[in-house]
Formats: structure tokens, sequence, C-alpha cells
């Protein structure tokens, strides 16, 4: 049977996902010369669906937001970016926790780094500009610090918020 | 409690490890950086024109795909290339910030455009 509870836990952070994408896109680029620094409060709701549900439903999760985020405030281009950026990041994140090394901090930023990594490697696919590698520089950056307050906001939701499935 | 000490100095190992490398490769960088002395469009995979940058010009780049046309502006102006104006949803190669220095480069990923400064720009300066 299915799990009635579970699957509107995951409607709910799917759409907590979407939300945040949006809020994030209403804020102008911080550095005009370096494109695709970004907060990653969507990671909120996916790291948050790791540790209380599990890493399928978190992949389940993550996917639902971008297709539907490309498809509200983006393109089919930068679906195929958030894709590779997404995959890499979350298969990251999921093995980072099974092998228990570092805490939440240390699992988003190599998330939030890898993220950006991935839609990297895409931009130089796409464009076979080997240049564009120059960005990751900053990106791992804000990948980083964006990643250790994303961790620590998600550990703080993890432990306040009870989830019975 | 011990584990979580272990935890956090491999956090603090990880991230300071992630921005020695970024500040090395940045350093990298920026000590082979020069003045450029063109700058190469690319639409797709094909070139698409040469500027050099010390003539000031104002390109309109024609770009055609998924039956549309679409555009980019590139401006050259004191030396420095910059992307004006552009059809892209996006509009990030607009807010790019003009470049100048050798290997730079202004990307519109939605049309496929590329503005890449090459060349040694010191010598087109004394030849001129």
């Amino acid at each position: 049977m299915i799990n009635i509870k579970k699957l509107s836990f995951l409607a709910l952070l799917s759409v907590a996902a979407l939300v945040f994408a949006y809020v994030e896109s209403l804020f102008p680029p911080l550095f005009a010369s370096v494109p695709g620094i970004k907060m990653g409060l969507p990671n909120i709701a996916i790291i948050f669906t790791l540790y209380k549900i599990g890493a399928k439903e978190a992949f389940i999760v993550s996917f639902i937001r971008l297709i539907f985020a490309s498809l509200l405030f983006g393109s089919l281009l930068s679906l195929a970016y958030s894709f590779a950026g997404a995959l890499l990041s979350l298969s990251a994140m999921v093995l980072l926790k099974k092998l228990d090394l570092f805490s939440l901090a240390g699992i988003s930023v190599v998330g939030g780094v890898l993220h950006n990594l991935g839609q990297i490697i895409v931009a130089i696919c796409v464009t076979n500009v080997s240049e564009i590698a120059y960005y990751m520089i900053f990106l791992a950056v804000s990948g980083t610090i964006s990643g250790v307050l994303i961790g620590l906001t998600s550990a703080l939701l993890i432990k306040r918020i009870k989830l019975k499935l | 409690m011990k584990k979580n000490k272990k935890k956090l100095i491999a956090d603090i190992i990880l991230i300071f490890s992630v921005l020695v490398i970024s500040a090395l490769c940045y350093l990298l960088v920026v000590l082979n950086q020069s003045e450029g002395a063109c700058a190469v469009v690319t639409v797709g995979n094909e070139e698409y024109g040469r500027y050099p940058l010390n003539i000031d010009k104002k390109i309109t780049i024609n770009v055609d795909y998924e039956t549309r046309n679409h555009y980019n502006i590139l401006v050259i102006e004191n030396g420095k290339a910059d992307i004006t104006e552009a059809s892209c949803p996006d509009g990030i190669c607009e807010d790019h910030n003009p470049i100048s220095k050798n290997g730079e480069t202004i990307v519109c990923l939605p049309n496929k455009v590329v503005v890449k400064i090459e060349g040694d720009g010191n010598e087109v300066d004394t030849a001129a």
C-alpha cells in the first residue's frame, strides 16, 4: 500500500524546494562577472528529505523541483545544466552521508561545490570553451560559503522538526 | 561527542582545502594574464569574426536557432569588449563586466555566443 503520509510530505517538500528556487531567482546576481553564484536555498529541502525520509526520496524531490523550476522560471537549456549539477551534488551527498565522515555543514559544502562543477562541465560541453572553467574558482568559494550556511540551517531544521511517517 | 569533534575537524580540513585550491588557481590565472589584442566571436562551433580591441566598434551578432532570430550586441570601446544588449532570456551576458584580458570570455549560453579575448595586446600597441 502507498504510504499516503509519506507521499504528502514528499509533495510538500518538493513545493518547498520549488518556492526556495523561486525566492532565490528574485535576488539580483551578486557579482555580474561571475554567473551562477547562488545561495542554494532549495538544497535545504533536499537535505531535509535525505535525512528525514531517504536517499531515493531526496532524488525524487530534487528532480521534481528541477523540472518545475525550469518550466516556470527557466528554460529547457537551464534544465540540462541544473540536472547535471543536481545529479552530481546529490549523489556525492548521499555517498558522504553513508561514509559518515563529515557533519552536515561539510556534506552541504561538497554538495554546493559539486552542483556548480556539474553545471560548468555541461557549459563547457555545450560551448566548447574551456575558459569557462575559470569561473569555477569563484564558484568553489561561493559554494563553500553558502554550503556551510545551508548545512547549518538544515541541521537546525532536522533537529527541531519532528516527522513521523 | 568525540565523534562530533572528529567531524568538525574533517569539515574544517575540507573547507580549508577547497579555499586554498581556489586561491592557488586564482593566483595562477592572474599571474599568467596579460592584456589581449582582439575579441574573437564564435557562434556554436563556428568563428563569427575577429575584432581588434584598439578600434571602437559596435557589432550586432545575429544568431539563428529554433527558427527565430536572436542577437547579441557587442560593443568595443576603450580597449574593452562588452555585450550591451541581447535577446537571450537570462541576460547573464548583458550583466557581465567588460573584458580586455587574454583568455577572458563572455558567454551567452542560450544563444551559444562566445566572446573571447586573444592575442598579445602589448605587441599590437607598439606596432600601431
